[in-house]
């Protein structure tokens, strides 16, 4: 019962009174960021990254998981008031959460999604928890080729089945690769694409790429077009209490979209979009009322809404045992331990104990409170919904040039910034998916590390790849995964949307 | 007839597909000026090349999608509010740049991108943008001690 033990040092550590003030902060503001429309968590964790840096690691963590479930919090609540989901993964919230909210019974649904986060995500916390270890036992076996292969399945799962075409994907992946390339490159001491310019010798930063291309190409977009499209919140009438017919209409939701989530999510290249869509399917096929739906069924929020935060901890298992980002959120989370100097892995199990179980414990910890903190508040976040959006986006504009300039205080980093916010503009206004390119930035150099560490280990005979049975086989699973869109043009339904 | 031919019905990827050739020539370009050679496996411009030939296929891949009918709307954009938030992100750049620090910068930046969004009481945001401004650099440099770009305005503090 190792796992337990090291659970209980876990909650030692997350219950101290320091790490439940960073908790509590961490819930309410990455809620306060989260809420706001056209922010999903990937964004939020990357505004917010910059708030948590002098703070001890096991502090900072704490915090840093607290925010990321409060941003999850805060996408549905917008996708349920505004019709306007921050994230892909609250789509399908939208679609029957809204027009719940419609028909006046909003507080039920901000409920039954408050509600089901919390017993979803403490399923699959749980399962993190028991599943991590066993998948590091393996991790610690793998070599250079195996992860090299590993990567290879991420780059192609995510590029290929994120966005509307292969191709507008593997760009987007392309265009993460070549920024990766920038910098001095680890194995020879030789600068890169660096063109001379000093700033880029450290390679670019995940967060200026993400900050750049979420939140700035996301201004640049919503003013091309605002004209044409204002929105306004639906406000919360009557009682924001589920009855008991609610309850007793979403607790199976929410087991089975748990159930649909975790282990999807926890696939690479699952992300949250087809868990939340199969549960969606699923309610819709078992319900005893399949008239409400498309109307405003309970059912339709609480399976997908379990579904998303299932999910969202299945990528954690990949994240911290492999050190492998499978949606942009995990990407801007391994960027998150990046600038704590951990590197997830296998080793961190080992090296990091303390931290990966004071992580996972206070993923339980901020939880609760966001069960306890939010639905009570859920007044003050529709008020924030109400910020008139000029003023909404300026103040997003001058937090994430304010994050981009406390890690990094450089004109070479704003100009990076701002040139990042133009292609996002272009990408989004031409339908290229983001995602690809900042899991291609971070796992880029990865990649190209862990080949040539192959190739030095073989001599330089490329064979090595294929020799070992197990890389052979990802390499393969890589290699159809990339040419089967393409053979087969019927698979390109099964494709999903980013984050 | 001769000019029907000529005539590329995709024009924003056939755009696309240029600059892709340009940043995979600038990539070969720039790998062949690495001169440290592993002793073997795999030298430091070897991921320079493979990159560079995956935009040129890249490249290729949309210029053939550019001859055929875009398979996607693209609504037409609002030009002046782009532009706004251009320069405002300028006015930030530019009072860094200048040593003016980070108050006046992110008031500018607040101010500007509030217009680009349609508010005319510019002199309105402009107040909200400094005591944001202010608020922002209070907390990041006292509270968290975290360094954001200091001008005259904010020695004072």
């Amino acid at each position: 019962m190792d796992t337990f033990s090291f659970l209980i040092d876990g909650f030692a550590l997350a219950i101290q009174p320091a790490n439940l003030i960073y908790a509590a902060i961490g819930v309410l503001i990455g809620t306060a960021v989260g809420v706001l429309p056209g922010i999903g968590p990937a964004l939020t964790v990357a505004l917010l990254l910059p708030v948590t840096f002098k703070l001890d690691p096991g502090g900072s963590i704490i915090m840093f998981a607290g925010i990321y479930y409060g941003g999850m919090y805060g996408g549905s609540t917008t996708a349920i008031l505004l019709n306007a989901p921050g994230e892909s993964a609250s789509v399908v919230t939208a679609l029957e959460g809204n027009k719940m909210a419609r028909a006046g019974r909003g507080g039920p649904a901000l409920a039954t999604a408050a509600i089901g986060s919390f017993v979803a995500a403490l399923v699959a916390t749980a399962g993190l928890a028991v599943l991590a270890p066993y998948l590091v036992k393996i991790a610690v076996k793998f070599g250079p080729w195996d992860y090299f292969g590993l990567m290879l399945i991420a780059f192609v799962t995510v590029s290929a089945t994120f966005g509307s075409s292969p191709l507008r994907g593997l760009t987007s992946l392309a265009f993460g690769l070549w920024l990766g390339l920038m910098g001095i490159d680890q194995l020879t001491g030789q600068a890169r694409l660096t063109f001379g310019v000093p700033g880029l010798l450290d390679g670019v930063e995940v967060t200026t790429l993400a900050v750049g291309l979420f939140a700035i190409g996301e201004a640049f977009f919503v003013a091309s077009r605002h004209l044409y499209k204002p929105e306004k919140p639906i406000p919360v009438k009557g009682s924001i209490w589920m009855t008991r017919e609610d309850w007793k209409r979403s607790w199976k939701p929410w087991l089975r979209g748990t159930v649909i989530g975790f282990p999807i999510g926890a696939l690479p290249a699952g992300g949250a979009e087809i868990p939340t869509f199969l549960s969606y399917t699923i309610e819709r096929k078992l319900s005893s009322k399949p008239e409400e739906f498309g109307r405003g069924a309970i059912e339709g929020v609480a399976g997908p809404e379990a579904a998303n935060n299932a999910s969202a901890a299945g990528t954690l298992v990949p994240l911290l045992a492999l050190g492998l980002p499978t949606s942009a959120t995990a990407a801007v989370m391994l960027a998150g331990f990046q600038q704590y100097n951990i590197q997830p892995g296998p080793l961190l199990f080992t090296q990091h104990a303390d931290l990966v179980w004071g992580l996972v414990a206070s993923l339980f910890i901020a939880n609760v409170m966001l069960l306890v903190l939010n639905l009570p508040l859920v007044g003050i976040w529709v008020k924030l919904l109400k910020i008139p959006l000029p003023w909404l986006y300026a103040g997003i504009l001058v937090f994430a040039s304010m994050g981009t300039l406390a890690a990094n205080p450089s004109v070479t980093e704003l100009l990076l910034l701002t040139g990042f916010g133009v292609v996002g503009f272009v990408m989004r206004r031409y339908d290229y998916p983001i995602a690809p390119a900042v899991v291609g930035l971070i796992l880029g150099p990865l990649a190209d590390s862990a080949l040539r560490r192959s190739l030095q280990m073989s001599l330089g005979d490329p064979m090595i790849l294929v020799q070992h049975p197990s890389s052979a086989i990802m390499i393969g699973i890589a290699v159809v995964a990339l040419v089967a869109p393409f053979v087969f043009r019927g698979l390109a339904k099964f494709r999903q949307d980013e984050d | 007839m001769t000019q029907k031919t000529l005539r590329i019905p995709n024009r924003p990827t056939a755009m696309i597909a240029v600059v892709l050739f340009a940043i995979a020539f600038i990539t070969y370009w720039d790998a062949s000026h690495m001169k440290v050679r592993a002793t073997y496996g795999m030298s430091a411009s070897a991921a320079s090349y493979f990159v560079a030939i995956l935009f040129v296929v890249l490249a290729i891949g949309h210029l053939i999608s550019a001859f055929k009918p875009s398979d996607i709307e693209v609504e037409s954009a609002d030009w002046m509010a782009v532009g706004w938030i251009g320069f405002a992100l300028a006015g930030l750049i530019g009072s860094i740049w200048l040593g003016g620090g980070f108050i006046p910068g992110s008031t500018l930046l607040f101010a500007l991108t509030a217009r680009a969004f349609g508010r005319k009481a510019l002199l309105v945001d402009l107040c909200l943008g400094a005591v944001i401004g202010v608020f922002v650099f209070l907390l990041f440099n006292k509270l968290l001690t975290l360094a954001l770009p200091q001008g005259p305005l904010e020695r004072l503090f």
